[in-house]
């Protein structure tokens, strides 16, 4: 049977993709930002994944405002880095694992999450950034990516609570799975940052602090938590951490922290970086 | 007044502003393709004649007025598409909307960001 194993949250910044595709990760703004980085690019090479499910928004990419589905799943084999006015990354293409996101997507359905399923679609930042921060830079991806992604640019994007439930049901449909497959889920975006407007720049590192240090044990804070509270708080565009509690959703309670990082700023955001485990299955 | 509006510097993308930004927003979509973000290099004007843009939408972007753009209903992560186009990243759109020069902006970013407090409502900017 296939199984959550555990979840990385990390922030999704255009700026930390590019840093790497124009190698200045070494230069003194980005590399205390990278360095944070290693420990987890090497706990996830060496837990070794055979699927990523990876939970992040669209930026008006495969998806534009004709059509703003909440919740997508993409089914298709291949995912190409999508082009956003800067020409595409030059990182590898995606491959899905069509089998277990048709079984998702069914399932998730059935289960009552009305899922969009996308045969063809292009992935942006929001998914190719936090591979890269993950897995560094590859020839390949290590595994398949199945991509799941949340309108979080539309007002309003969904509840933190709905987030949550969309991760338990996750975990339960994982779980489904005839195949043996161990499975990582990401949860990505934030953290506090706000890039329109006079605004522009907020940053409230007192806030994200506490949303880290309340995703693993006290996650009920944060599922009850209203839009507003994101958007005054962590700025307008830092409710995208609502898709960090599809990750925790999909983990079991007693999950426990393995690592932590965070950092400001990366070009207008603050970035955080969590890793959780679920505990052994005792028999 | 909507909770939302009282937050200063800050425009929800919300029903509104989605309605009213449609067109324009959709063209900054187009931008995503190569051959379009070179028909619009070679002629500004009458690449954008091919939407229905009120005028301020229009001469927002001829001016590369960013805070305007946003203001005429457009959402930051289309009208990035214009500052792609431009060879322009995100920071130097948002230093742009909040009314100082690149390096100032930069220099607050490596300071811990522009703070919540006195930020939180327009109650304490007024």
């Amino acid at each position: 049977m296939a199984r959550v194993v555990a979840g990385l949250a990390t922030s999704h910044v255009p700026a930390i993709g590019a840093a790497m595709d124009l190698g200045k990760t070494k230069e003194s703004y980005w590399k205390p930002l990278f360095d944070g980085y290693e420990p987890a690019r090497k706990w996830l090479a060496d837990l070794n994944p055979d699927v990523i499910i990876m939970v992040y928004n669209d930026h008006g990419s495969a998806f534009s405002l004709e059509v703003i589905p909440t919740f997508a799943i993409g089914v298709a084999e291949k995912f190409l880095p999508a082009d956003e006015g800067w020409g595409p990354r030059p990182v590898p293409a995606v491959h899905g694992h069509p089998g277990l996101a048709w079984h998702l997507a069914e399932s998730l359905i059935l289960n009552e999450f009305d899922m969009t399923i996308v045969n063809e679609m292009t992935v942006d930042h929001g998914l190719t950034v936090p591979l890269s921060i993950a897995c560094g830079e590859q020839k390949n991806w290590p595994c398949p990516v199945i991509p799941l992604s949340v309108n979080v640019v539309q007002y309003p994007p969904p509840t933190g609570k709905r987030c949550f439930d969309l991760g338990r049901a996750i975990r339960k449909s994982v779980k489904t799975y005839d195949k043996d497959l161990k499975v990582v889920v990401f949860g990505t975006g934030g953290m506090s940052h706000q890039l329109h407007g006079e605004r522009a720049g907020l940053i409230n590192s007192e806030f994200d602090k506490n949303f880290l240090a309340d995703l693993t044990r006290n996650p009920q804070r944060l599922i009850e938590l209203p839009h507003i509270e994101y958007v005054r708080e962590a700025g307008a565009e830092g409710i995208e951490m609502v898709m960090w509690l599809v990750m925790r959703g999909a983990l079991d309670e007693n999950a426990v922290e393995i690592y932590q990082h965070y950092h400001v700023p990366a070009s207008n955001t603050a970035t955080g970086l969590m890793i959780l485990e679920n505990q052994p299955l005792t028999v | 007044m909507s909770e939302f509006e009282d937050i200063p510097g800050t425009y929800l993308f919300d029903k509104d502003r989605c309605h009213d930004g449609y067109q324009f927003n959709m063209f900054c979509m187009s931008l995503v393709k190569p051959k379009n973000r070179q028909a619009f290099r070679s002629d500004e004007a009458s690449y954008m004649d091919k939407w229905p843009l009120t005028e301020s939408q229009r001469r927002s972007v001829l001016e590369r007025d960013w805070l305007g753009m946003i203001k005429a209903g457009g959402n930051i992560y289309y009208t990035s598409k214009i500052a792609a186009t431009d060879g322009r990243s995100f920071q130097f759109v948002a230093a742009a909307m909040s009314g100082v020069p690149e390096e100032e902006y930069r220099s607050m970013m490596m300071a811990g960001g522009r703070p919540v407090e006195g930020n939180r409502s327009k109650r304490e900017t007024d």
